[in-house]
């Protein structure tokens, strides 16, 4: 039997607004156990909401950004449940009425081509505080510093059929989200969550009932919850029984499911229009603004790159993944105008190789675009060679001296003296006469052995434009 | 002359022939000496009202006085204060201390009122008798053995009988108007969003109102004066609400060419005959006064205790979630887990009235039957509005019974929810349209005080003023005070 996997998916994204969603308090990240609560966000008696409009236009932006309807009308609602780190005793969201419907994203797929996937819609909400059992002793502990942080919930058509097309459509979303600066995105933090809707059906049936995996927070887990979940439904299937709907959990250790709460056991959350808001109206004046303060998006940039700056395509992409690499990579061409080229390929391979061996991202990066552009300056000038540039960087990686300071100091200034490269050369040729006279006698490929032998006896340093010219010339005899 | 109005008391504050701390000091004694009886307070530091009345004697001998510098208000215990206890009246928020003022205690305070202390209320507000008290019931001081009406009941009767020459109350379905009705006394609920709700203990959200209540129909406009205006941090208190000049539409005294709505829906059948005739004598003055009394319809006005029966359990369902045991208020011993913790709190903090309250919500609210009540409730609320709208084309103001009956006996429908939810059946209707609505005496009925309701359109406060001013001042009924309290008028009994 052929079966076909249905995937939707649906993203909390906790927007980065400076306060939350209703009330004052910061919405930093990491602080010391409920110091950025009030009365608000503790849900105390009497407290009322008042709608944070940074949030609501962050959520109005991102969907712009995929291309969705905008309701210049919105309402909110109470979703109605008990649980400690919830200390209304509902949530503040969208039901009825969201921010933003009917939108879509562009996914590439494998054969290189794009999918559209679908994105029913976006909604504003509050999120939960955080609850803490483990090594507690038998009691638990409640942080409400999360409490009241804006978020978004983005919910996607089931349009995903494979665990890599729901994975695609993740990164493309989560790239999008990025470059808006409308989230942190850390999924580490919490900041990026997803939940998903799979099933299985044989292709021309109904899709088949579906199972919501929940407390996904990596790609990686992601990919292996959605996977485990196909399997288990495929054998479940074949094996005469029959899916259930229900909230799994997914355990990442142990790499396996578990029910966490079946259809009958669902909660009636009890939805109705929030009374203490009224509904959160946005002229078409408001949102023109929100769009014309759209940053470049990732596809955008990409084509600039390869037609400001004459990047390849693949330069030109890898450059284009986060709004922080873009920006670096735009800041190094500024700093060194004259070879874009140089300036991407330094940065693609050298800069991000050597951030990646010590786990770190471009905005950790001890060498600042500037520091960068000085080394690629003294490439240019003949200063150095680009091997011996690779030393350079690997020095900067380690310390705060720049580039001129360490070729200086390592006396790895590099040698277009003609007298003391001939010097060389004919030391070389002296050494050598065998390997000489073969390439009198038209050995042409023995040029590169005496270029070898000359940097190697320069210890790099010297110009090896001018060695190749000048053995050239003095191996002719 | 602890009968005296609010207004007569700041004259005599401004002239120099008492001073808050006299005031506060005459008041404090008063309420020694009959609270026990009435069970009006259930709250009172007499410690800090003095320092209170002190400090406002200070500050009028140094800048000019405030609107209402020195004057004794006694307060709803639904209102959150930093100073004392908040409890609702309900045993979860038992020695709750609120770590802030209520937008409208600000208000007071920053107006120079010395703050008299809590008044008793039915639990969260929920009730018309002041019987679910979780402190016991309040009683009526026209007769003890009555109820004072409620929700706001301790401020009625602190009011009627001269514990406090005003107090504030609020009003989800009346809980203003009815007990100032069967005490005897002026109680006013401004438009919806007149007055901030930031730090009132929500009952049902799109329906609490807080308003004065008080001995004169400018007592009241005195207050409400101070308490209204836009809060930041209510963003259902309206930004640009059409200004009223309280005061000044106090000083009407007749009605020359107004145009008096009596509605057919609030002269029924089987309402107390001498009710009705109270209302009728009150409109034959009004006439006299030069209003033109005209007919009108309120169609849809025998649907507004069904649908509010279904709107305010909803919201409060909702509103009530807060109370968990996990933050604050009451927390059962010893709990098992957290299902036992939030069961057990909430059933030994929560009382009847509440929890069958919270039930109703929850089930109109659960799916498969949402459509059919919520929804349909809401429904009947717009249709409400509408024939609000509708009447307000041909009449500027609208006249009714406040209350279908008097003050009826502690105990005598405590067990019969359904009759106990009809003796808000004239003043709920203003709630769902959000409409302003004024009681104010004009009667008695078996001995016992009948109160006039005056609607108007939203925003136009200065209209209901005007109107009960005209006829407190062509009238004697807001002088009348119980004489077991030492005042004028015989009493029941």
């Amino acid at each position: 039997m052929s079966w076909e996997v249905v995937i939707g998916l649906e993203v909390h994204v906790q927007v980065n607004s400076k306060t939350k969603a209703f009330c004052g308090c910061s919405t930093e990240f990491g602080t010391e156990p409920n110091t950025q609560t009030c009365p608000v966000c503790l849900g105390m008696p009497g407290q009322l909401p008042v709608l944070n409009m940074e949030a609501a236009k962050k959520t109005a932006l991102t969907g712009l950004a995929i291309n969705a309807d905008i309701n210049l009308e919105s309402k909110f609602d109470r979703k109605n449940y008990f649980y400690p780190d919830l200390p209304k005793g509902y949530q503040i969201t969208q039901f009825p009425l969201p921010l933003v419907e009917n939108g879509y994203l562009d996914i590439p797929t494998k054969d290189g081509g794009e999918k559209r996937i679908g994105i029913t819609r976006i909604h504003m909400e509050e999120d939960a505080g955080k609850s803490m059992h483990e090594g507690l002793d038998g009691v638990s502990h409640i942080d409400l510093n999360r409490s009241g942080v804006p978020l978004m919930e983005i919910v996607s058509e089931p349009d995903m059929r494979s665990a890599d097309e729901a994975i695609a459509y993740l990164k493309q979303l989560h790239q999008l989200i990025s470059f808006l600066d409308v989230s942190g995105a850390n999924m580490e933090k919490g900041q990026f969550r997803c939940d998903a809707n799979v099933s299985v059906h044989q292709p021309g049936t109904p899709f088949g009932t579906r199972a919501e995996l929940k407390n996904l927070n990596s790609f990686r887990f992601i990919k292996q919850a959605i996977e485990y979940e196909v399997i288990r439904q495929i054998e479940l299937i074949e094996d005469g029984g029959e899916v259930v709907q229900e909230t799994r959990l997914y355990d990442s250790v142990k790499g396996e499911s578990r029910s966490m709460r079946s259809k009958e056991e669902a909660h009636d959350y009890r939805y109705f229009p929030e009374p203490d808001l009224p509904p959160l109206r946005m002229s078409r004046d408001e949102l023109e603004a929100i769009r014309a303060a759209m940053p470049e998006l990732p596809g955008q940039l990409r084509k600039r790159f390869e037609t400001e700056y004459g990047l390849s395509p693949y330069d030109a992409d890898v450059l284009s993944q986060t709004r922080e690499l873009a920006s670096f990579f735009e800041a190094l061409v500024a700093a060194h105008p004259a070879d874009p080229k140089r300036c991407a390929n330094w940065l693609a391979n050298e800069l991000l190789g050597r951030l990646k061996e010590k786990g770190m991202d471009i905005s950790d990066s001890p060498v600042s675009s500037q520091r960068l552009a000085g080394l690629l300056e003294r490439i240019a000038d003949n200063t150095i060679s680009g091997k011996i540039a690779k030393d350079v960087l690997d020095a900067m990686m380690e310390a705060d001296d720049d580039a001129d300071a360490i070729i200086e100091a390592k006396g790895l200034k590099q040698v277009s003296d003609s007298g003391a490269i001939d010097a060389i050369i004919t030391e070389i040729m002296n050494a050598n006469p065998d390997q000489v006279a073969g390439y009198r006698g038209g050995k042409d490929k023995l040029l590169g052995f005496f270029v070898g032998q000359v940097m190697k006896a320069s210890k790099g340093k010297a110009n090896p434009g001018m060695v190749n010219q000048r053995l050239q010339e003095l191996l002719k005899g | 002359m602890s009968f005296t109005s609010l207004s007569k008391l700041k004259a005599q504050l401004d002239n120099g022939e008492t001073t808050a701390k006299e005031l506060a000091t005459r008041y404090l004694d008063r309420i020694a000496a009959h609270n026990d009886e009435l069970n009006a307070f259930v709250d009172i530091d007499p410690a800090h009202v003095l320092e209170q009345a002190e400090a406002s004697d200070a500050y009028r001998s140094k800048h000019e006085a405030r609107a209402l510098e020195g004057l004794p208000i006694a307060v709803k215990d639904i209102f959150c204060t930093q100073d004392g206890p908040t409890q609702c009246c309900s045993n979860i928020l038992k020695d709750f201390h609120a770590p802030y003022d209520a937008h409208v205690i600000t208000r007071l305070k920053e107006a120079g009122a010395v703050l008299v202390g809590k008044t008793n209320m039915d639990e969260f507000a929920m009730g018309s008798s002041t019987e679910t008290s979780a402190f016991g019931p309040c009683r009526n001081p026209w007769d003890t053995d009555r109820i004072p009406g409620g929700s706001s009941g301790g401020s009625a009767a602190a009011v009627a009988a001269a514990l406090t020459p005003a107090a504030l109350g609020t009003d989800t379905g009346g809980s203003i108007r009815q007990p100032a009705s069967v005490c005897g006394i002026t109680g006013l609920k401004p438009t919806y969003g007149r007055v901030s709700r930031r730090g009132i203990i929500a009952f049902a959200s799109s329906l609490d109102q807080a308003g004065p209540m008080t001995r004169t129909v400018r007592d009241a406009a005195m207050i409400t004066a101070a308490i209204a205006g836009h809060d930041p941090m209510d963003s259902t208190s309206v930004m640009n609400a059409p200004q009223v000049d309280w005061l000044g539409a106090c000083d009407k005294t007749n009605m020359k060419g107004l145009k008096i709505g009596k509605p057919k829906e609030y002269f029924v059948d089987g309402m107390d005959i001498e009710v009705r005739t109270c209302i009728e004598k009150a409109l034959e003055k009004c006439k006299e006064l030069g209003a033109e009394i005209v007919d009108i319809s309120l169609p849809h006005t025998e649907s507004a205790v069904a649908a509010y029966y279904v709107i305010a359990p909803s919201e409060a369902s909702a509103n009530l979630s807060r109370y968990d045991a996990v933050r604050f208020g009451h927390r059962c011993d010893e709990p098992e887990d957290l299902l036992d913790m939030y069961t057990r709190s909430r059933d030994e903090g929560f009382g009847a009235e509440v929890k069958r309250r919270i039930l109703t919500g929850a089930f109109a609210l659960s799916s498969g039957y949402y459509d059919a009540y919520y929804i349909k409730a809401q429904q009947v609320r717009t249709l409400i509005r509408k024939d609000f709208l509708d009447a307000f084309e041909k009449v500027d103001v609208i006249a009714t019974p406040t209350s279908p009956i008097a003050a009826f006996r502690i105990g005598e429908k405590t067990d019969d929810p359904l009759t106990m939810y009809l003796s808000d059946i004239f003043t709920i209707a203003v709630n769902l349209a959000g409409l302003p609505g004024l009681s104010q005496p004009c009667g008695f009925a078996h001995d016992l005080p009948v109160g006039l309701q005056w609607i108007t359109p939203a925003w136009c406060e200065d209209r209901l003023l005007s109107a009960a001013s005209a006829y407190e001042t062509a009238t004697d009924w807001s002088n009348k005070t119980p004489a077991t309290f030492g005042g004028n008028t015989g009493g029941a009994k």
